[in-house]
């Protein structure tokens, strides 16, 4: 499944990066230093945390995507630090448990 | 051991938008240089709770890395209060941090445990009032 997939999925705009690519698994939660031994490379990260915080644990963890529930987008600084590291963040008007039930339902139907 | 690079950094106290810049740095760096995707994930968990830790606690300090053939050695030295109580400090869930560091999404008591968790050796040298040492190695 890609990260293309969820943007539909999720009604979510993509606030900066590639869409097109692939992930596996998905982590939500927004304390960062149990986010950053629980996102692993290439997974989601479903988080309400948008500051420039968030970015360092993602640089160093490298999920695929970072979802941003219930319509939070990343502060100024924290998408320009964004940016610069190469992630992509998507912003989606759902609950962090609404996103996780929704990719949880994509993946069983696809069968992966 | 021929080839040892170390890398130095003056960890900023006073700014929370710049901290995890030195670990994000040396990740970049040990990937340059061909580590392992996994030796590099262990290295950043350990050394970004270190540096955060600074950065909360003890308004900043210095952060040493040396990268050799077989393991990492990661050292965080600096000059804040101390940790009184290192054995309760060690505990999951454990944390000082003030309401203002939390709502920046620190906070969650995991920082020390991660630190031990990641790493294959871990030392806190620490003296209330004057300041705190930690010396974490990874192997492999």
């Amino acid at each position: 499944m890609t990260v293309n997939a969820l943007c539909d999925l999720l009604d979510a705009k993509v606030l900066c990066g590639e869409t097109d690519k692939p992930f596996l698994g998905v982590y939500a939660g927004d304390f960062l230093s149990r986010a950053m031994s629980r996102v692993e490379y290439d997974c989601i990260w479903v988080t309400i945390m948008a500051n420039v915080n968030v970015v360092a644990v993602a640089t160093l963890t490298e999920p695929a995507a970072i979802v941003l529930a219930e319509d939070v987008v990343l502060q100024e600084d924290a998408l320009k630090a964004a940016q610069e590291n190469g992630l992509t963040v998507l912003s989606s008007p759902l609950s962090a448990y609404e996103i996780c039930v929704a990719i949880s339902q994509l993946t069983e139907e696809s069968g992966e | 051991m021929s080839d040892t690079v170390k890398f130095h950094f003056d960890v900023d106290g006073s700014d929370f938008s710049s901290a995890g810049e030195a670990s994000v740095t040396v990740k970049k760096k040990l990937r340059q240089l061909g580590y392992p995707p996994e030796v590099i994930r262990r290295v950043s968990i350990a050394m970004y709770e270190g540096e955060i830790n600074m950065v909360i606690h003890a308004n900043g300090g210095t952060a040493d890395v040396e990268a050799s053939d077989d393991e990492i050695v990661i050292i965080l030295s600096d000059k804040g209060p101390g940790i009184p109580n290192v054995e309760l400090a060690m505990q999951a869930g454990y944390s000082t941090a003030k309401d203002h560091i939390r709502n920046l999404g620190f906070g969650a008591g995991m920082g020390f445990p991660n630190m031990k968790k990641y790493t294959d050796e871990m030392r806190i040298d620490t003296v209330v009032g004057q300041g705190t040492t930690i010396t974490m190695k990874v192997r492999f």
